[in-house]
């Protein structure tokens, strides 16, 4: 085991703790405002995902295109199912509305399979994303330089939005006190709407990152990445956003180091270790590493 | 006599909880092999996992979604106690030599499936009990995955993801049924006592409750057990009606499927089980032409496989919106008709025959009034 090999591990974890923080931002700023586990997340990349190759394979539209277009859709998919299936059970306990995202969930993953059949499909980027340089010990095609670059932008963008502006601002009120934010005269549902489109919008940009990575697609993508992505908002302390990213990054490094480090009879535990990391950490701190404890919420 | 609703009738409840699902059940009884049968034990062992799951999801306040988990214990339990010998030293070799050898009774290897699930629970509801609400969930959800993983990588003892077969087809329509209506008759006895009455203040109001001298932790940990004794009997049923196991059919989907089961009859309720599960089973059976391709009026629909879990999903979103007590709501009317003495020594009391007919009397006035 060389430092070089160590090394490259330790870049594929980043990778993939990048991937896991766009969409465990999602998550979490749904999840500060609604307390809503919103399960239907990783299908909606799903749902991007597919868009993007069927443009790319059926229509020819270059995969940058196609990308603009999936991201269009999959906000407007993420603001109906909001409307449709979450905003009518505003006022009712968790698990109703939990429940109601796991049907959402089954709903899409049956759709999906329904329109494209559940076998894996190629999903194949063009050359010039696909190619390797070597920096230094480690390799990197374009699309992990990419995936870096990609997730600074969203970061910094979402840190400016959140204390910049005046929606952000209204977010973060509304994730404190949703009747006290009510009450001075903030729009709780274009917050809410605002929220899923976000999320939304960034789950395909990160689906598409993964499934290059993977280089297939089927059904039922998104649903494990999805759910680990939840395990790093957990983690890290659901419904605080830095808390998100941070437990995005020790969720990835964890599983990656994990998987290439451990004795080979070990590595298959992979999904395992995830969540019994995050069942560890629930343990010591139920609110998570950087979470708080819940105010008095009313 | 005037006021007396055909509900509150001891006789119309003998006639409609017990005597016609009786007769279904033995009608069906009588033909073991057809695929009615096949349908209506799937029923009764729906019932008994949903059961045991409103018993913690509708009477002690916690959600959990692990059912799955508890369900591939027992089932993996109770295969590995009913193989022939031979075949599970080909299949599953790495057994110690005393279990390869051993043979138990198909009740036994229920009960030990159970007391696996069981013991399992109260490992683990240590570390779950100390978080609440979607975090239980969560943790509920990953203890399946733990589960799973364990099962696919343990390949010398539990044949990997290529699953056990050949486990004997011991549930049928008679046991099934035996077991379900033992099921839920603890069960009705647990919430009717004053343990399930703490439960329920427990769910209705934590510090309250702690403040009456319930015991929180206790009373989470012991429920929880409880519950998974039960989902692991049924998992072990469920092994023995399909024959063949592996992982992938005890994953996340299983689990919905009963947590969605469970929605429809109504969480707070061991009656909304057995009306929530024979919706579950029976509408995917209504809309099953629609996925090989039906004709309508000449005209050949494609088929679309699929379809009837999205209109399964469609269903379940409007009734959380329109009706988020399930079916049921709060109601034990089917279970109390069927634990009650009065119900059946109605049979034989002449004024149950006059209530009855006053019951239908009173109904088909307040129909004309209308």
């Amino acid at each position: 085991m060389t430092a070089s090999y160590v090394l490259s591990m330790l870049v594929s974890g980043l990778k993939l703790g990048s991937i896991y923080a766009i969409v465990a931002i999602g998550y979490s700023i749904v999840y500060g405002i609604l307390r809503l586990i919103n399960f239907a997340h990783g299908d909606i990349m799903t749902v991007g995902v597919y868009l993007v190759l069927v443009l790319m394979n059926s229509l020819g539209v270059p995969v940058v295109a196609c990308i603009v277009i999936s991201v269009g859709f999959s906000v407007i998919v993420g603001l109906l199912i909001e409307r449709l299936a979450y905003r009518p059970l505003r006022d009712s306990t968790e698990e109703t509305t939990l429940i109601s995202s796991l049907a959402v969930s089954s709903l899409l993953q049956n759709l999906l399979q329904m329109v494209f059949g559940s076998q894996r499909k190629p999903f194949l980027l063009p050359n010039w994303l696909t190619q390797s340089h070597k920096l230094g010990a480690v390799s990197l095609s374009t699309i992990n330089i990419l995936t870096f670059i990609i997730t600074a932008v969203f970061l910094i963008a979402l840190y400016f939005i959140l204390t910049r502006t005046k929606i952000g601002m209204a977010m973060r009120a509304c994730s404190e006190n949703m009747n006290a934010a009510r009450l001075m005269g903030i729009n709780v549902n274009r917050v809410v709407m605002f929220a899923f489109a976000i999320g939304s919008g960034m789950a395909v940009i990160a689906g598409v990152l993964l499934a290059g990575e993977y280089k297939t697609i089927y059904p039922t993508l998104g649903f494990v990445p999805g759910l680990k992505a939840f395990c790093a908002a957990v983690v890290g302390g659901i419904g605080s956003t830095g808390g998100a990213v941070a437990g995005a990054f020790i969720i990835g490094l964890a599983e990656m180091l994990f998987a290439g480090l451990m004795p080979a009879s070990v590595t298959a535990y992979r999904d395992a270790f995830v969540f019994l990391l995050m069942v560890i950490v629930l343990l010591f701190r139920p609110n998570g590493l950087f979470g708080h404890a819940e105010g008095g919420r009313s | 006599m005037n006021n007396v609703k055909l509900r509150d009738s001891n006789l119309f409840r003998l006639i409609v909880f017990v005597l016609i699902p009786l007769v279904f059940l033995i009608s069906c009884g009588l033909k073991p092999k057809s695929y009615l049968t096949g349908i209506v034990v799937t029923i009764g062992i729906y019932v008994i996992l949903c059961a045991s799951l409103n018993l913690i999801n509708g009477f002690s306040g916690m959600f959990s979604m692990g059912h799955a988990a508890f369900m591939a214990i027992g089932a993996y339990l109770s295969a590995f106690l009913t193989l022939p010998s031979n075949v599970k030293e080909n299949m599953c070799s790495g057994l110690p030599d005393w279990l390869i050898h051993t043979q138990a009774p198909f009740a036994v290897a229920l009960i030990v499936g159970g007391l696996g699930a069981m013991l399992v629970a109260v490992l683990i509801a240590f570390p779950v009990v100390r978080t609440k609400g979607h975090y239980l969930s969560v943790v509920t959800l990953a203890l399946i995955v733990v589960v799973c993983a364990v099962v696919d990588n343990q390949e010398s003892w539990t044949n990997g993801s290529r699953g056990l077969n050949g486990i004997p087809a011991k549930s049928n329509i008679v046991s099934v049924y035996i077991v379900m209506v033992i099921t839920l008759f603890l069960l009705f006895r647990i919430i009717r006592s004053s343990y399930g009455r703490g439960l329920i203040a427990m769910r209705d109001d934590p510090v309250a409750a702690q403040t009456l001298g319930i015991n929180l932790v206790r009373k989470k940990i012991s429920c929880f057990a409880i519950s998974a004794f039960f989902a692991g009997v049924g998992g072990a049923l469920w092994g023995h009606y399909l024959t063949a196991i592996s992982s992938s059919g005890f994953y996340f989907t299983k689990s919905f499927d009963i947590v969605e089961i469970s929605i429809i009859g109504g969480m707070s309720s061991l009656s909304g089980s057995i009306l929530g599960a024979i919706f579950f089973t029976v509408i995917p059976e209504f809309l099953a032409p629609l996925e090989s391709g039906l004709k309508i009026a000449g005209v050949k629909l494609p088929a679309m496989f699929g379809l009837s879990n999205i209109i399964m999903a469609l269903l379940l979103i409007l009734l959380i919106i329109f009706r988020r007590q399930g079916l049921m709501g709060n109601s034990e009317i089917i279970l109390e008709s069927w634990f009650s003495k009065d119900t059946y020594l109605s049979l034989f009391k002449k004024e149950e025959y006059q209530k009855l007919a006053a019951g239908f009397k009173n109904l088909f006035a307040r129909k004309k009034k209308q």
